[in-house]
């Protein structure tokens, strides 16, 4: 963990660094220069308003939209990631607030889907499950009864770790979360919570979308602040509390300094 | 569809506010073999499934059941269940089976296909006429596939209409009905058969596509094919579930292994020795018809297509959650398209077993009505309009009751009207179950039309 908080402060070392990225969607400016980092074994929490550009933000990464302009390093290299494909190769996994699970299929072809293994050109159901049965069991999700049941029957909090489980498989060294307990009661929000920090303490760079200060609080190593577009603070979160990050939120800027950054 | 809302949500636990954690609903959606080791769980778990209204194919099975004990009491000389009429039945069946196992495709993405009828009315009226020995007298083979061709060409532009154009399936299939239609009755006028090429003559083209339904394999031939297609079943499945008890996946006991393959046999000696018994009075008429291999072959080909391919699966997940679907990469628009070629191929297969029924064809097919019995014999067997859910074989139990009524009823000598009545009841039966089951599955829960 040291190393990793080490390599955090040096910049030319993170996983993930974006810089002076635009996204303009017609008149609407959504992103202007806007910078980030996601260094690895942290987890990056990125905060903003309704309107503030994080879905914008985590689509570029993610290769569903493309940027007018700015650069992409992804380990130190610069990159044009132009669809879910090149970031899937790169190992950037996404999961989506509204998880992209199909509820008929079961937890293992939910997690296969798109990349399912042949044996003989049929599914290798066998080694499949197999696979799935190992990732589930390093993230520690146990509260499934089989993973042959349907995603229908699984509580909300199962089935954002089937999404986890699912992001994680494909040796991903980053993987995006928008608003993973948005939905969930308390325990469900805990289970996740602790998923995150797995994830983490796994060596991978972990950015997550939350309106929650609690949880962005209970899991940040990192915060980063939108504010109508710009990146108005990003910092260690040990450089925030809650009134500031509240702040940043709301006006961009904090103690009446404008739109200053936090570093 | 248009239910207020409020009164449909049944809270089944007062008071509990997690209702995806409710353990009766979640238990009942775990299919059973994975949850239980032994065979007394297993029966059990099965129990609390069906409660559930999770039931599978079970509705099916005992309507079957039902139909055929009511008309075997009420058949004149009880002649129903008679080797003779146990044969005719399933020929009779057999188009209705094949065509519901097209509607399968485009059912389980959540589409329609109206056309079905006239297109597969289309390819079959192509090959009985590229046989005819007078005009183009192709031979057997090639004529099926040119058939079939044309079917897989008019599916397929369907499917592109409704993918790349994203007009509705229901109207793009509407409009495909009416031109296929036409087409089906210009095909029926070519050639000097005055719009009624038959299949009677004397060429073996003409005799191969009369065979595909009426034609007998020999009773010895019979035994040993019935044998071989259990050895095999039975080999693959045996071998199936030990791999997976060998390797420590969920795999269920032993003897439910050796109940299914038992199942399978006593079912083939059956059906076999149905079959194998002399039908006929004044000539011998027996052997296992051609036409169980070839509806028997559909469903080996289709079932394995849905169940054991990346295609299947694909389709399966593009009718549970088509963003998920797109998200994961998948090329939508292709499988999609895919699927409504496929789905008129296997409808051009169908009405060719039709036109091999009647010795020919003409322009008597009910093309409209066809597709709604093939849409009815799927949901009866248990796939769902909503799509995500249907397997091919619920085309065919669901055809065979279908079939079972049309005979049942033909034999009691009660008219059409009589007919289209009961057809009509056992489909809303079917589909309240469907709805109940489904209510029962996700009450509370995310409420999916």
């Amino acid at each position: 963990m040291t190393a990793a908080v080490a390599r955090a402060d040096s910049s030319s070392e993170s996983l993930l660094q974006i810089k002076e990225l635009d996204k303009h969607f017609g008149p609407v400016q959504a992103l202007y220069h806007v910078d980030l980092e996601l260094p690895s074994s942290q987890v990056t929490a990125l905060c903003g308003d309704n309107g503030a550009g994080k879905t914008v933000l985590t689509k570029c990464v993610a290769g569903i939209y493309q940027p007018d302009h700015g650069q992409v390093f992804w380990e130190g290299r610069p990159v044009h990631v132009r669809n879910a494909r090149d970031a899937a190769r790169l190992g950037i996994e996404t999961v989506y607030q509204d998880l992209a699970l199909a509820d008929n299929l079961d937890i293992v072809q939910n997690m296969f889907l798109g990349r399912e293994r042949l044996r003989t050109g049929l599914l290798d159901e066998d080694n499949m499950e197999r696979a799935a049965k190992e990732t589930l069991a390093s993230l520690r999700v146990t509260t499934v009864r089989s993973i042959r049941q349907p995603v229908a029957s699984l509580s909300g909090g199962q089935r954002q770790s089937v999404a986890v489980a699912k992001a994680v498989m494909w040796n991903s060294k980053l993987v995006i979360m928008d608003e993973p307990t948005a939905a969930l009661g308390v325990v469900q929000t805990r289970m996740v919570l602790d998923l995150i920090k797995r994830l983490r303490d796994r060596g991978l760079a972990v950015m997550v979308i939350s309106h929650n200060l609690n949880d962005v609080f209970e899991v940040a190593d990192r915060i980063a602040v939108l504010y109508l577009g710009r990146m108005v603070a990003q910092d260690k979160a040990s450089a925030f509390d809650r009134q500031s990050v509240v702040e940043y939120m709301t006006t961009g800027g904090f103690g009446g300094g404008g739109r200053a950054r936090a570093n | 569809m248009a239910e207020p809302e409020p009164t449909e949500v049944v809270e089944p636990v007062p008071g509990a506010a997690d209702l995806t954690a409710a353990p009766e609903a979640a238990q009942a959606e775990v299919p059973p073999e994975i949850i239980a080791q032994t065979l007394g769980e297993y029966l059990r778990a099965w129990g609390v499934r069906i409660r559930a209204g999770e039931s599978g194919v079970l509705p099916v099975i005992v309507a079957m059941v039902v139909i055929m004990a009511v008309f075997e009491i009420i058949s004149p000389n009880h002649v129903f269940l008679s080797p003779t009429n146990l044969v005719n039945l399933f020929q009779q069946s057999a188009v209705f089976m094949v065509l519901a196992m097209a509607e399968a495709f485009v059912l389980v993405l959540g589409e329609i296909d109206l056309s079905v009828g006239f297109v597969g009315a289309c390819g079959a009226a192509i090959t009985v006429q590229l046989v005819q020995p007078l005009t183009t007298n192709w031979p057997w083979w090639a004529a099926i596939a040119g058939g079939l061709l044309f079917c897989a060409v008019f599916g397929a532009v369907q499917g592109t209409l409704v993918t790349r154009l994203r007009l509705p399936s229901f109207i793009v299939t509407l409009a495909g009905y009416l031109i296929a239609n036409g087409i089906f009755l210009q095909i029926l006028l070519f050639g000097p058969f005055s719009g009624y090429p038959s299949l009677a003559g004397f060429s073996d083209n003409l005799q191969v596509i009369y065979a595909l339904m009426w034609g007998n394999i020999d009773p010895v031939i019979s035994w040993v094919g019935a044998g071989v297609v259990v050895a095999a079943l039975g080999l693959l499945i045996w071998f199936g579930d030990h791999r997976r008890r060998q390797s420590g996946l969920v795999a269920p006991p032993v003897s439910l292994t050796l109940i299914k393959i038992g199942i399978i046999a006593v079912v083939a000696v059956v059906v076999v020795l149905i079959c194998n018994t002399n039908r006929a009075t004044l000539v011998v008429l027996e052997g296992v018809p051609w036409v169980i291999p070839v509806v028997l072959g559909v469903l080996g080909i289709w079932t394995v297509l849905f169940g054991r391919t990346r295609y299947g699966r694909y389709m399966y997940a593009i009718g549970g959650n088509p963003e998920a679907a797109r998200r994961a990469g998948l090329n939508l628009a292709m499988i999609r398209t895919a699927a409504f070629a496929l789905c008129s191929v296997t409808a051009g297969v169908a009405i060719l077993l039709y036109a091999s029924l009647l010795g020919g064809i003409n322009n008597n097919f009910q093309g409209g009505q066809y597709v709604l019995y093939a849409v009815a014999a799927a949901v009866i067997g248990g796939t769902s309009l909503f799509g995500g859910r249907g397997k091919p074989l619920h085309g065919v139990l669901g055809g065979l009751v279908i079939g079972g009524i049309y005979n049942g009823m033909f034999l009691q000598g009660l008219p059409v009207q009589a007919e289209y009545v009961v057809t009509g009841l056992v489909l809303i039966a079917a589909v309240t179950i469907d709805a109940v089951s489904r209510r029962g599955a996700t009450s509370g829960s995310v409420t999916r039309v």
